[in-house]
């Protein structure tokens, strides 16, 4: 497996698109920097910011690339490698060189800045941690998709509903339960629905790191209970491990089973 | 006995593509698998390397069962019938990659001067033409000396003189022992080729023999249309 993964990392790096992601990030570190000048609020706007844009990049690049090396993977399943070896050699060379272009991207200029003597190391750190997390969630569960769709505009097109349901829509449905359903207490409902969401999940994970969730209300209280002791870090920490291992799992369980 | 098939079915849906084949292949004999359009050839050649995974029936490459192993595969050079490689790797590359994956040794420092793709050595794959690149997966095919080779339409968009390397380098590879199977829809290159044929028709082995045992079967004294004999006698029946 480490050799498929050598290779397709290799093969990503030197892509054009690599670049063009890892110099939108840095980009996007230098530009929020010079303009706030503060990091505590860098780190709140990058976070929105890439809470979105890393899940639809990683499913784009999880599902193009999963296509693209299909010929190329026919090739290697008629070496002696193993099956499993072969898929998870390329999901971990996409999803490692999609995090090496965010960590790189957004940690130069952050070095740059002077993140060492700042006290946002930590904000900083869970930015990334939770940025590397939701890449290799979503170029898992593209990879998913992909394998188990012939046809690359189906693959393609539920990779990208998936984004958008997680990303927009699942927060819409959220939102409308939560008024249809005032009356009652919500509290627990709130906490398990967005814990369910990766992408949510790591969203309220930084903001609530942020220590402004007293600007939330009621519900930041809540939600600052949980999440803000160790057990609910813990416990958000294993729900995105969840969220990254089993599309890993799947994606095994279904490269072992279909035909080429 | 290097390949023994026993009862092999698949099916893709509800197409069944391989209804029952039992098949023995002998050592040190070039096969050509034939058959019309969608007959199976690519699905019995991928069952054998693993690609295709049968629903009934059992596999043997030399002599032991290839269910959940893929060591085997080390056994076999495959020439994939579409050749389309990673993009932005260069040619060199590649080869190194295969080599470093199959960790066997390899010869392709002659098969290289042979097909006289030198210059492409330090191209992108993305820059190759069809043809180049079928030379580069017949060097990356034939670059080892594994006991089995299996080609697939191997001669497309090569040119006079590289069909004639390639006819070379099938022959001196059966002169060391190895077992060749080849699929081709060009008759002339198989009769040159094969020493036995094995015709696919609807997910069986319709027929398998030399190639003068099929001419006498079918009464055709060109091969050409004794193998379009072997279809139309199926059709009146």
């Amino acid at each position: 497996m480490l050799k498929i993964l050598k290779y397709s990392f290799y093969d990503l790096i030197r892509s054009r698109w690599s670049y063009v992601y890892f110099l939108f990030y840095l980009t996007l570190g230098f530009v929020l920097l010079f303009l706030n000048n503060d990091v505590s609020k860098a780190v709140i706007t990058m976070m929105n910011v890439i809470i979105v844009l890393i899940p639809l990049i990683g499913t784009i690049f999880g599902v193009m690339y999963y296509y693209n090396s299909r010929e190329f993977t026919e090739l290697l399943l008629a070496q002696p490698v193993k099956r499993s070896s072969i898929f998870l050699g390329q999901f971990f060379g996409v999803a490692g060189s999609l995090t090496l272009s965010l960590i790189l991207g957004l940690g130069i200029p952050f070095l740059l800045y002077g993140l060492m003597r700042s006290n946002a190391i930590f904000d900083f750190s869970l930015l990334l941690v939770t940025g590397a997390f939701l890449t290799f969630i979503f170029v898992g569960l593209s990879f998913l998709i992909a394998i188990s769709n012939e046809n690359k505009i189906k693959g393609f097109g539920y990779a990208v509903l998936l984004w958008l349901f997680l990303a927009v829509i699942y927060d819409g449905l959220f939102l409308m339960s939560l008024i249809v359903f005032e009356e009652y207490p919500l509290d627990t409902f709130s906490l398990i629905a967005t814990a369910l969401n990766p992408i949510d999940l790591s969203r309220i994970l930084i903001l609530l790191k942020l220590d402004i969730s007293a600007l939330l209300g009621y519900t930041g209280a809540i939600f600052k209970k949980f999440f803000g002791t160790q057990l609910g870090f813990v416990v958000s920490m294993a729900i995105l491990l969840f969220w990254t291992i089993w599309p890993v799992l799947g994606l095994r369980y279904k490269a072992n089973r279909k035909d080429f | 006995m290097t390949i023994e098939i026993n009862n092999l079915h698949k099916k893709f849906g509800k197409n069944k593509v391989l209804k029952g084949v039992d098949l023995s292949i002998d050592q040190g004999r070039i096969y050509a698998i034939l058959g019309p359009n969608g007959s199976g050839k690519t699905t019995l050649i991928k069952s054998i390397l693993g690609m295709v995974i049968p629903e009934k029936g059992n596999i043997s490459v030399l002599n032991s069962p290839i269910k959940k192993d893929w060591k085997y595969r080390k056994k076999i050079d495959y020439l994939p019938q579409i050749a389309n490689f990673p993009p932005n790797i260069k040619v060199k590359e590649l080869i190194r990659m295969i080599k470093d994956l199959r960790n066997s040794p390899s010869e392709e420092a002659s098969l290289i001067s042979l097909f006289g793709i030198q210059t492409f050595l330090d191209k992108k794959l993305s820059t190759l033409s069809g043809g180049t690149k079928q030379k580069v997966n017949i060097v990356l095919t034939f670059m080892f000396d594994s006991p089995l080779i299996i080609l697939d339409e191997p001669t497309t968009g090569l040119d006079p003189k590289a069909l004639i390397c390639l006819k070379g380098l099938i022959q001196n590879e059966k002169a060391k022992g190895k077992t060749i199977l080849i699929t081709s829809h060009i008759m002339q290159f198989v009769e040159e080729m094969a020493d036995e044929i094995l015709y696919l028709l609807e997910g069986e082995i319709y027929f398998k023999g030399t190639v003068g045992i099929l001419m006498e079967q079918t009464g055709q004294h060109d091969f050409e249309h004794a193998i379009a004999a072997l279809t139309s006698t199926e059709n009146h029946a």
